[in-house]
């Protein structure tokens, strides 16, 4: 399992990058190979305002459908336009490829709340 | 406690995905649900389906019995060969979909489906009459299959047995299979060419292995559960809890082919099903195709003209076809080829098209 200690962590495998006074989120990896071959992502537009532990899409694997939680609130800015065509980058790199959106969050501090790379390993470990 | 097959020991080696599948830890998957699609599409793979139940009738009132049981007509099967067939219930609606294998005159062997297996026993025993033994012997059997284009080349480096002899739904038993002894049925679920091999449940592990080593130049891997069911959802091979159920007939789930309504035997259901025969079915089952982007699942409603009209009864993203695709169980009057429906995923209404199945057909 690949877990960069520079990104943060939510509880819902999905990983944040703090880029200046954006963030950009993503899934995990061990997500993406509990999902198995990502088959659809669906994303929100730009300009949508998405609220922390709420849904703001979903990604699709050959056998099921799974959430995307908000792992911060704020205001979406960018869509990652190139899963469409690709979804399979979900799959060969979660971190860089499939980032799914960038947000200008409404609180940075809210980062604060998320797991680091080690207690993220952790919660997985321990199933 | 989840039941466990034969081969659950092994699953680990092969770097299997484990799942709950209706009380059952099977592997959904083994590398990558597309990859093991794919093996099968165009090489072979192999699956532990152990799960299956198995049955023994034997007496001489065996085939009185079964004709009163089963929709198809089993008169007309020959020592050596398979039959597809259904149970239904008096109102049609249907108790399990089933191979029966005729193995001599007064001996049959049933294999029903895993999570049916003690409903379909207590049924089959709660109308047993005269001279009948039935005998459930799931827990002694061991059952692979080896499906593909591949399969018959693969499978018969372990045998003397001439397997291109065995025609499709045939079977021969008592084969040696590397010195195992098995059944070699030429029948299958994935809308290829391919095997079901049965055996005592303590050779499994040999005979997987023995398979797989075979197999090897040829690329066969082994498989799970998620690629068994996206093959056999693109052959529209129907699956029990999905395209059949207590409450959706053999009829309606467009498998007519199976139900004998002028076979010379009474059987249960059988006033029902003639008459959906002859007049039609208010809903059937049909092939759609989404047009908008989104995949249909399971359980999602159907709509006509701002009317519910039905349910996806199984959806997904064909591998081999690449397109959203899933079979329905609507209104009959929108069932026409080109009719265009919508599917409501996750609140949204999105545009699809009815099309014809089976989506996939292997070419002759």
């Amino acid at each position: 399992m690949n877990t960069p200690k520079e990104l943060r962590y939510s509880e819902e495998h999905e990983w944040v990058r703090v880029e200046g006074d954006k963030v950009r989120i993503g899934i995990t990896d061990f997500a993406q190979s509990e999902l198995g071959d990502i088959v659809f992502v669906e994303l929100p537009e730009v300009g949508t305002e998405i609220t922390a532990n709420e849904p703001f899409g979903s990604v699709e694997s050959v056998k099921t459908v799974s959430e995307l939680y908000a792992p911060i609130s704020g205001k979406v800015v960018e869509v990652n336009e190139a899963l469409n065509d690709n979804p399979e980058y979900v799959n060969e790199s979660p971190y860089e490829k499939a980032w799914m959106i960038v947000v200008e969050p409404s609180d940075m501090s809210e980062i604060d709340n998320l797991l680091t790379a080690e207690q993220y390993e952790a919660m997985v470990k321990e199933g | 406690m989840l039941k466990r097959t034969p081969l659950f020991a092994v699953y680990e080696r092969y770097g299997a995905k484990t799942i709950d599948f209706g009380g059952w830890e099977l592997p959904v998957q083994f590398s990558s649900i597309k990859e093991e699609h794919e093996a099968v599409r165009t090489r072979a793979g192999l699956f532990d389906v152990s799960h299956m139940g198995e049955f023994v009738v034997k007496g001489n009132d065996s085939l009185s019995f079964l004709q009163k049981m089963m929709t198809n007509d089993v008169a007309k099967l020959k020592d050596g060969r398979a039959q597809y067939t259904l149970m239904c219930y008096e109102d049609g609606g249907t108790v399990d979909d089933l191979l029966i294998y005729k193995k001599a005159e007064g001996h049959y062997l049933l294999v029903v489906n895993a999570a049916n297996i003690e409903k379909d026993f207590a049924w089959l025993n709660e109308h047993l009459v005269g001279d009948v033994e039935l005998a459930n012997i799931s827990q002694e059997i061991a059952q692979l299959a080896l499906q593909g284009p591949l399969a018959e080349q693969v499978l018969q480096k372990l045998t003397n047995t001439e397997l291109s002899a065995i025609r499709f739904f045939s079977f021969q038993d008592e084969v040696s299979m590397n010195g195992i002894k098995t059944l070699v049925s030429r029948t299958g679920y994935t809308g290829e060419d391919g095997f079901e091999i049965y055996c005592r449940a303590e050779d499994a592990i040999a005979l997987w292995e023995a398979i797989l080593e075979a197999g090897k130049e040829e690329g066969v891997l082994p498989c799970g559960l998620g690629a068994r069911d996206t093959l056999r959802f693109e052959a529209a091979l129907p699956l029990y809890g999905q395209e059949l159920s207590k409450d959706i007939t053999p009829i309606e789930a467009g498998l007519g082919f199976a139900v004998k309504t002028n076979k010379d035997a009474d059987f249960i259901g059988k006033d029902v099903l003639k008459k959906q025969k002859e007049e039609g079915t208010a809903r059937k089952l049909a092939g759609i195709e989404m047009m908008d982007k989104g995949i249909p699942r399971h359980g999602y409603k159907v709509f006509a003209n701002g009317e519910e009209i039905g349910f996806i009864t199984t959806g997904t993203q064909s591998p081999t076809l690449k397109k959203n695709i899933g079979l329905a169980l609507i209104k009959s009057e929108f069932t026409e080829v080109n009719t265009e429906v919508e599917i409501e995923i996750r609140g949204k209404r999105l545009k699809a098209k009815v099309v014809t199945t089976p989506f996939y057909k292997r070419a002759k």
